[in-house]
């Protein structure tokens, strides 16, 4: 295999992971820009969704699709639960106590995980697991292609009901001046409901795409961590920002894995986070306004 | 104001602002298509009496009855949906959405209420023509004056059946103010909308409101119409700066007595 071919294969796995932790920087921002609270138990939302995923398939026998559904269904609920029960009741309270609830909602999240499903790991089988494609020399993994596709799917889709659809908007209205949305006779409550809950379903979709990549256990919330460097690199706040950011650090883990020394692989993100926030804390797309007061 | 039961019937209304009682004990109403000025000084109250009835605040104490149906401490939202829709002050858009998303946000208070949502939107751009022009740019660029527009026209996008107008002149240019004004009156004129507006600029108001009520220090000092409230000398005085003695006497040490 020459040079160029070795350095495809690595920018198309590069994307996929990339794509997943696209999709967990949008979760992440969807909720910040509308409750103003970073959700730390997002990546416990995705953890367990990914088991639930498994349960389905694995216990349940239902198909792989089928499967994603249930996942996704349930941490949808979960996460309206969770801000419908919740979050809701410290609204107007400082940022810092609602970043804390979401730690104590994660760690309880993480327990009930392990309490359930146990700390053995579980694979998660898709219909692409193992088999691969070839285009002009280049190896490609199937799943890498499914994860592009499914990441991309999703993130049209979410563009295009937040910029056309009448509720889409409500959401971006809501997020720019919450009273003023109020005084429209949008239920902000509620919105704000939804977004958590929409944010949940695309926890779940990355979820059940990273699981064929890595196994299905309770580690899995760490991917959290890779989505706020995307965050940051893409710009804090920015949903473009947030797909650019997530692209970009799975693309640097990939390359950083093989050209770089032993375990840059695994810091690499946080290094671009520690870097960026140094050096351009803006980010790649961030607004050029600073925060509204 | 006689005869049916007013649209707006607010009862000895006690509200706080953390510590501070910024209204004790105010009492209001409002009957169907009227205009209905709310005057006073700084710090009287007037805005928090409006935010009290949208739903921001919630009273500590009193009733609110709306179109016969109590709603004091029911959410913002819900007010605006039952018609009863408060244009904040300070202009309170959507800065990042054009003006023609902003305009559709406010046809979530129609609940049902009114012709089609074309039929309003015309309606509005007949009022204000630039929302029309400026339909495809974001909010946050428009001027203070339209911006103002721009809120007005959101909030009669929600079909209201009571319009709260909290200083639609505030940093407006006094050609805009009359402009603003102007609208509001034939807003009233040909929808039959009725208008609850606070206001600094006094003359405005009482010319173009049909009755007045006067708050100081979170009480309501007067109330009448319009004319009544011009002719009281206190009102000449202290908010139409023409009283009978003139600027040279010390008015300052006269008693109010509202008479």
């Amino acid at each position: 295999m020459t040079l160029d071919a070795a350095v495809l294969q690595l920018a198309v796995n590069g994307a996929a992971v990339g794509a997943i932790y696209a999709l967990v920087a949008l979760g992440l921002v969807m909720t910040y820009k509308a409750t103003e609270v970073l959700n730390f138990a997002y990546g416990d939302v995705l953890m367990l969704s990914a088991f639930i995923g498994w349960y389905a398939s694995a216990s349940l026998g239902l198909p792989f699709w089928a499967a994603a559904l249930v996942a996704v269904g349930a941490a949808a609920a979960l996460s309206y639960v969770i801000d419908a029960g919740v979050m809701r009741r410290i609204a107007g309270q400082p940022h810092f106590s609602a970043v804390m609830l979401t730690i104590a909602v994660s760690f309880m999240l993480r327990g009930l995980a392990g309490m359930v499903f146990g700390p053995t790991s579980r694979r998660l089988e898709t219909p692409w697991s193992g088999q691969t494609s070839r285009f002009s020399g280049v190896v490609v993994a199937d799943i890498s292609l499914a994860i592009i596709a499914t990441a991309s799917v999703v993130t049209a889709v979410l563009f295009v009901v937040l910029r056309t659809t009448r509720y889409g908007i409500g959401i971006q209205a809501a997020s720019q001046n919450q009273l003023a949305a109020y005084l429209c006779g949008i239920r902000v409550k509620r919105l704000n409901s939804l977004v958590w809950a929409v944010s949940g379903a695309i926890a779940a979709a990355s979820g059940v795409l990273l699981a064929p990549l890595a196994l299905v256990d309770i580690s899995l919330w760490g991917v959290v961590l890779k989505g706020f460097a995307a965050l940051v690199l893409g710009g804090f706040g920015s949903m473009p920002g947030a797909v650019v950011g997530g692209v970009s650090i799975g693309l640097i883990e990939q390359f950083a894995g093989v050209y770089l020394p032993d375990g840059f692989k695994d810091v690499s993100a946080q290094l671009v986070l520690i870097l960026v926030l140094l050096c351009f804390p803006r980010g790649l797309l961030g607004e050029a306004h600073g925060r509204r007061v | 104001m006689s005869g049916a039961s007013p649209l707006l019937e607010v009862r000895n209304l006690e509200t706080w602002y953390g510590p501070v009682n910024a209204i004790r004990g105010v009492s209001l109403e409002v009957a169907e298509g009227r205009i209905h000025a709310v005057l006073g000084a700084n710090g009287a109250g007037k805005s928090t009496l409006l935010k009290s009835i949208a739903g921001v605040l919630d009273p500590f104490k009193g009733s609110i009855r709306f179109a016969d149906q109590e709603i004091q401490g029911q959410d913002p939202d819900a007010i605006a949906r039952r018609g009863v829709v408060l244009v904040p002050e300070g202009r309170q858009v959507f800065p990042f959405l054009s003006v023609r998303e902003n305009l559709l946000m406010g046809a979530f208070a129609r609940a049902g209420r009114g012709p089609g949502e074309a039929t309003t939107l015309a309606r509005i751009h007949g009022w204000f023509p630039r929302l029309a022009e400026r339909a495809g740019q974001a909010a946050g660029l428009l001027s203070g004056g339209e911006q103002q527009m721009l809120a007005i026209g959101r909030a009669l996008m929600g079909e209201p059946r009571l319009l709260l107008l909290d200083e639609p002149s505030l940093g407006l240019s006094p050609l805009l103010t009359r402009e603003i004004f102007a609208i509001i009156a034939r807003i009233n004129a040909e929808q039959g909308t009725t208008i609850v507006v606070v206001e600094q600029n006094a003359a405005i108001a009482l010319a173009t409101a049909h009755d007045g009520t006067i708050l100081e220090l979170g009480r309501a000092v007067a109330s009448g119409t319009c004319a009544e409230l011009a002719a009281k000398q206190d009102v000449q005085e202290f908010y139409l700066g023409h009283g009978a003695g003139g600027w040279t006497k010390q008015r300052w040490k006269r008693r109010k007595t509202w008479r």
